[in-house]
C-alpha cells in the first residue's frame, strides 16, 4: 500500500497543470481516489464529516443490481437451451449468458465512462461516480442479442444528450438508462421489440415472446405461470425478468436508505390501484388480468425499484416522492393496457414522469412558500 | 400545563471527550479579541501597540454603527494588532496585568432605570456585542426594538458545555442581567431550558421571563429552533438573543459598575488528557489551557463545537461567542479503498456503514473529509436531520443562483449558518453547505440595507 502510495506520489506532478500529462488529470484524479479516499481536511464549517461520499453510494446501488444481473446471465444462457428443447446444467446456463452479457456490460462502460471522463477533463472537474451505475443499469434493460454498435450509439447518446448538455451528474431531467433504452427502442425498433429478440440466438419456430408480448396480442393461453413470471423464468430484457431478485435489491437499498422507500412504495401502490380499476372495467381480456400480475411482468418491478428511485430525476421534496411514483406506477399499466404501440409502460412512464417532477416540486414548494406569506399576513393583520 | 416541544428531527452525534465538571482557574497571560467574530463588523482602532488599557477600555468600534464599541476584558498592555491579507483586522491582543481592574460604570438598579440609558450603558461598557439579532446573526441595533428576546438555557451540539454549570450559584446576578433585557424589549423574554437536563434553579426560577422546556436531538437547543417554534420571524421582524453567561456580565455591570465577562469554557475533544472547565475571561488564550493537556499528533484546535467552531491553533483565543474549545485529531490521511471495504468504527448516519447498528458507540472523529465534493445527487437525506418547516436543499440551490425572491420566499430570515450544520456533517456531496448559507445571509443582509 505504501508504494503504491509513494507511486502515486511521484507521478501526481505530471498530472498537474504544466506537467507533461496535464490532460489527463482528471483522469489520474479519477484513477487515485479509486484506489485512495484523498487527504483532504476540512477548511470551512463542520470540522467532522460522514464517512460516506459518493462513490460509496454509488458502489452500493451496483451491489444491489449484482443478483438480478448474475440470474439475468443464466436466464439467457437457460432461455437460448430452452429454445432448443435442451436443459444442460447451471454453470453452462450462466456461461453462454455470460458471453452474451460481459460484452454488453464492456461496451456500456467503456463508451459511457469514455465519454465522462473527456467532458470532465474538458470542464476541468472530477470525473462523477454516477455512471458506475447507469453503466450496470444499462444492460440489464436490454435484450441480450442487441447488436453492440446500436448499444454503443445509444450509450454516446444517452450519456452525452441526457446528462452532460445539461451539465453532468446531478443536472440532468431525464434517466441516462431509460434514455439509451428509449434511443433504441425508437431507433431500432426491430431489435427492441417483437418476439424475435427476447432470447440470444433462439431456434427460430420457437415462439420467444415476453408475457408483456402475448398480452398484448391477447394470447392468454400459454401465458407463463405466475411463478415463473415471479423468479424470472422468462424471456425478456436481461435484468428484469426476476421479480424475486430485484425485489432483495430492493430490500438492500431500502436497508442501506440509498433509495427512497417513499418513491417504491407509491410506484407499486400506483400500479396496483390502475390493474384494480382495469380489473373492475373489465372491457377486454387484458384488462381483467389480475392487478398483482401486472407486478411481476415485464419492467414494472425493475423500474420501480432502480430507475424510478434515481434520486436526480424523480421528485425530490419528501411529499413530491409519493405524487411521483404514484403517477408512474399508474401511467405504466395505463399505457400497457392501453396503447397497442408499446407493450412495456414503464421506460415511457418514468420518462413522462422525470419531466413532471420539477414541477411535482414546484408545487409542494409553492404551498410551503404560501403558508409562510399566510403566517406573515396574519401577523401584519394582528 | 406545561409544555414541552419535542424536537424529533436532528441528530446527536456522540464524540469522545466531555468535559468533566470540574472548574480549574486558568493563568491566561494573554487575551485576543477577534474582529471576524462579528459578522459584518468594520473595525476601526482606537488604541495602539503599547497602549495600557483597563477591562472595558475601547478597543475598536464599528465603522458603520460608531456607538457600538468593542472593549478588552482585562487590564493590561496591547502587545498585538494582528492583521492579514489587505490589512485586514485579525486579532487584538492584550496581555494581563493580572490585577483585573476595570474602568468604573457606575452600578445601577435597572428596574429604574430607562431604556436609553441601560442600551448606552451597555454600548459604553463593551457588552453590547454580547446583543446579537436574527435575521443574520450580526449585533443588535441599539435604535431597534426586537418583538421578542431568546435566552437558549442549554447547548445541544457535540460535547456541549453545561449552562447549569455556568450560571450555578448566581442567581441575583443572572436576574440583574434579565431585568436589564427586560428593559429593550416591550415584547416577551423567552428563555429555553432542556425538558430533562435543566436543574438549575437560576434558570428554573427566573423571573420576567416565560420559560419554555425542549427535549430532542441536535439542533434542539438552535436558538433558531426556539425562535421556529414560540415566535417564527417573518420578513421585517427582528428578534434578539443572548447567551446566559453574557446575561450574568451585564448583570455583573449594573450591580457592581465593573466590566467582568468571568466565564466558564469547557475545554472538550479526544485528544485531551484531562478534559474539564476552566474559569476565565472572554478571548482567553487557549495555551495554557492545552499545554500538556492533549495528546501527541496533528491536531485540530477548535474555538466553539465540532460543527460549527472556528479553527485556531494552540496558541489562538477562545472566540467572543464561544464557551468551548474542542480538540480532535486532525485527518491528513490516505486510505485504501476507504469507501469501497466494509468500514467498521467509521462514523456514517447513512447505513452503509455498520455504524448504524450501534447507537451508544462515542467516535473519536478526525477531519478528514471522506471524500470529494460533487454535485447534489441524493435528496431526503437533509430534511432528517432539520427540524424547520423548510425545504434545505431548495433553499441552498436559491441561494447559490442567488434568487434573493426565492430565498426570502424559502424561509432564509428563520435560520443561520449553524442550522445547516448537520446537513453539511451527513452531506454525500461533501460541500460547504454552512459557507453557502452564510455568504446567502449576508447578500440579503447587504440587499435589504
Amino acid at each position: 500500500m505504501k508504494a503504491l502510495r509513494k507511486f502515486l506520489d511521484k507521478q501526481k506532478p505530471h498530472f498537474k497543470p504544466g506537467g507533461k500529462f496535464e490532460k489527463l488529470e482528471s483522469s489520474f484524479d479519477a484513477f487515485e481516489t479509486f484506489l485512495f479516499v484523498p487527504n483532504t481536511v476540512t477548511h470551512s464549517g463542520a470540522h467532522i464529516r460522514d464517512a460516506i461520499d459518493m462513490k460509496r453510494t454509488m458502489i452500493f446501488v451496483v451491489l444491489a443490481v449484482v443478483p438480478t444481473l448474475l440470474f439475468g446471465m443464466w436466464n439467457v444462457g437457460y432461455e437460448h437451451y430452452l429454445s432448443f428443447g435442451q436443459h444442460p446444467d447451471v454453470l453452462t446456463n450462466f456461461l453462454y449468458g455470460l458471453g452474451k452479457v460481459l460484452p454488453i456490460i464492456i461496451v456500456s462502460y467503456g463508451v459511457g465512462l469514455g465519454i465522462e471522463f473527456l467532458f470532465a477533463q474538458i470542464r476541468h472537474h472530477e470525473v462523477n461516480e454516477g455512471y458506475l451505475v447507469t453503466g450496470i443499469l444499462i444492460p440489464l434493460i436490454v435484450p441480450p442479442d442487441i447488436p453492440l454498435w446500436e448499444l454503443a450509439i445509444a450509450v454516446a447518446f444517452a450519456v452525452i444528450f441526457a446528462k452532460e448538455v445539461f451539465g453532468g451528474t446531478g443536472m440532468n431531467v431525464f434517466n441516462p438508462a431509460l434514455t439509451a433504452r428509449a434511443f433504441l427502442f425508437f431507433a431500432y425498433p426491430g431489435n427492441m421489440s417483437g418476439e424475435k429478440v427476447w432470447i440470444a440466438d433462439k431456434l427460430d419456430s420457437f415462439s420467444g415472446a415476453t408475457p408483456l408480448g402475448q398480452a398484448m396480442i391477447g394470447n392468454f393461453h400459454n401465458f407463463p405461470s405466475p411463478h415463473d413470471m415471479f423468479f424470472g423464468f422468462i424471456p425478456g430484457s436481461v435484468g428484469e425478468t426476476s421479480t424475486f431478485l430485484i425485489l432483495i435489491g430492493g430490500l438492500f437499498l431500502l436497508i442501506t436508505g440509498i433509495a427512497s422507500w417513499r418513491i417504491m412504495l407509491s410506484v407499486f401502490a400506483g400500479g396496483l390501484l390502475m390493474g384494480f380499476i382495469f380489473n373492475l372495467w373489465g372491457a377486454n381480456q387484458y384488462m381483467e388480468l389480475p392487478a398483482w400480475e401486472h407486478m411481476i411482468m415485464g419492467g414494472f418491478a425493475f423500474g420501480a425499484v432502480f430507475m424510478a428511485t434515481d434520486p436526480v430525476t424523480s421528485a425530490q421534496t419528501t411529499k413530491g416522492k409519493y405524487y411521483y411514483g404514484f403517477l408512474i406506477g399508474m401511467l405504466a399499466i395505463l399505457i400497457r393496457v392501453f396503447n397497442p404501440a408499446y407493450p412495456e409502460g414503464m421506460m415511457l412512464a418514468i420518462l413522462l414522469m422525470n419531466v413532471f417532477a420539477p414541477l411535482i416540486d414546484h408545487i409542494i414548494v409553492k404551498s410551503n412558500i404560501k403558508k409562510r406569506l399566510k403566517r406573515a399576513k396574519v401577523v401584519l393583520a394582528e | 400545563m406545561l409544555t414541552v416541544f419535542n424536537i424529533k428531527k436532528g441528530l446527536d452525534i456522540r464524540l469522545l471527550g466531555d468535559a468533566e465538571k470540574t472548574i480549574s482557574g486558568l493563568d491566561s497571560r494573554l487575551f485576543g479579541i477577534k474582529p471576524t467574530d462579528f459578522i459584518g463588523c468594520f473595525p476601526k482602532m482606537l488604541v495602539k501597540e503599547g497602549d495600557e488599557v483597563k477591562a472595558g477600555s475601547p478597543l475598536f468600534f464599528d465603522k458603520y454603527r460608531e456607538e457600538i464599541l468593542f472593549t478588552s476584558p482585562v487590564s493590561g498592555k496591547i502587545t498585538t494588532i494582528r492583521r492579514g491579507a489587505k490589512r485586514k483586522l485579525l486579532e487584538v491582543i492584550i496581555e494581563s496585568d493580572k490585577k483585573h481592574e476595570s474602568l468604573d460604570f457606575g452600578t445601577s438598579n435597572p428596574v429604574n432605570t430607562d431604556r436609553e440609558a441601560i442600551i448606552d450603558k451597555l454600548l459604553k461598557s463593551g457588552l453590547w456585542p454580547a446583543i446579537r439579532q436574527r435575521p443574520y446573526s450580526v449585533i443588535a441595533n441599539p435604535k431597534d426594538e426586537p418583538k421578542a428576546i431568546f435566552i437558549p438555557a442549554f447547548d445541544s451540539s457535540p460535547l456541549a458545555p453545561d449552562f447549569d454549570l455556568m450560571v450555578h450559584g448566581q442567581g441575583e446576578t443572572f436576574q440583574a442581567g434579565l431585568d436589564v433585557l427586560a428593559k429593550l424589549t416591550t415584547g416577551k423574554i423567552f428563555l429555553n431550558v432542556h425538558a430533562e437536563k435543566t436543574k438549575s434553579k437560576v434558570f428554573l426560577n427566573a423571573k420576567k421571563v416565560e420559560i419554555n422546556h425542549f427535549r430532542g436531538p441536535h439542533p434542539s437547543g438552535n436558538v433558531s429552533v426556539h425562535i421556529s417554534r414560540l415566535s417564527p420571524i417573518n420578513k421585517g421582524e427582528l428578534v434578539w438573543y443572548v447567551y446566559p453567561q453574557d446575561i450574568l456580565a451585564i448583570g455583573r455591570l449594573f450591580l457592581t459598575g465593573k466590566h467582568d465577562t468571568s466565564r466558564l469554557v469547557a475545554l472538550t475533544g479526544s485528544e485531551t488528557k484531562h478534559p474539564r472547565y476552566f474559569k476565565t475571561f472572554t478571548g482567553a488564550s487557549v495555551v495554557n489551557m492545552v499545554k500538556d493537556n492533549v495528546e501527541t499528533g496533528d491536531l485540530r484546535y477548535i474555538s466553539g463545537n465540532v460543527l460549527t467552531g472556528d479553527k485556531i491553533d494552540n496558541s489562538g483565543f477562545v472566540g467572543f461567542y464561544h464557551t468551548q474549545v474542542t480538540v480532535i485529531p486532525e485527518g491528513n490521511y490516505y486510505e485504501l479503498f476507504g469507501w469501497a471495504l466494509p468500514g467498521f468504527g467509521k462514523f456514517s448516519v447513512s447505513h452503509t456503514y455498520p455504524a448504524f447498528l450501534n447507537h451508544s458507540k462515542k467516535y473519536r472523529l478526525d477531519t478528514n473529509l471522506h471524500g470529494g465534493e460533487r454535485a447534489y445527487v441524493m435528496t431526503g437525506m437533509f430534511e432528517k436531520v432539520f427540524p424547520f418547516d423548510i425545504y434545505p436543499l431548495q433553499l441552498i440551490k436559491a441561494i447559490l443562483v442567488e434568487d434573493i425572491d426565492l430565498m426570502e420566499n424559502l424561509g432564509i430570515y428563520e435560520i443561520d449558518s449553524e442550522d445547516f450544520a448537520l446537513c453539511e456533517v451527513i452531506d454525500t456531496s461533501k460541500t460547504e453547505i454552512q459557507e453557502i448559507v452564510r455568504n446567502g445571509l449576508e447578500l440579503m443582509r447587504k440587499e435589504m440595507s
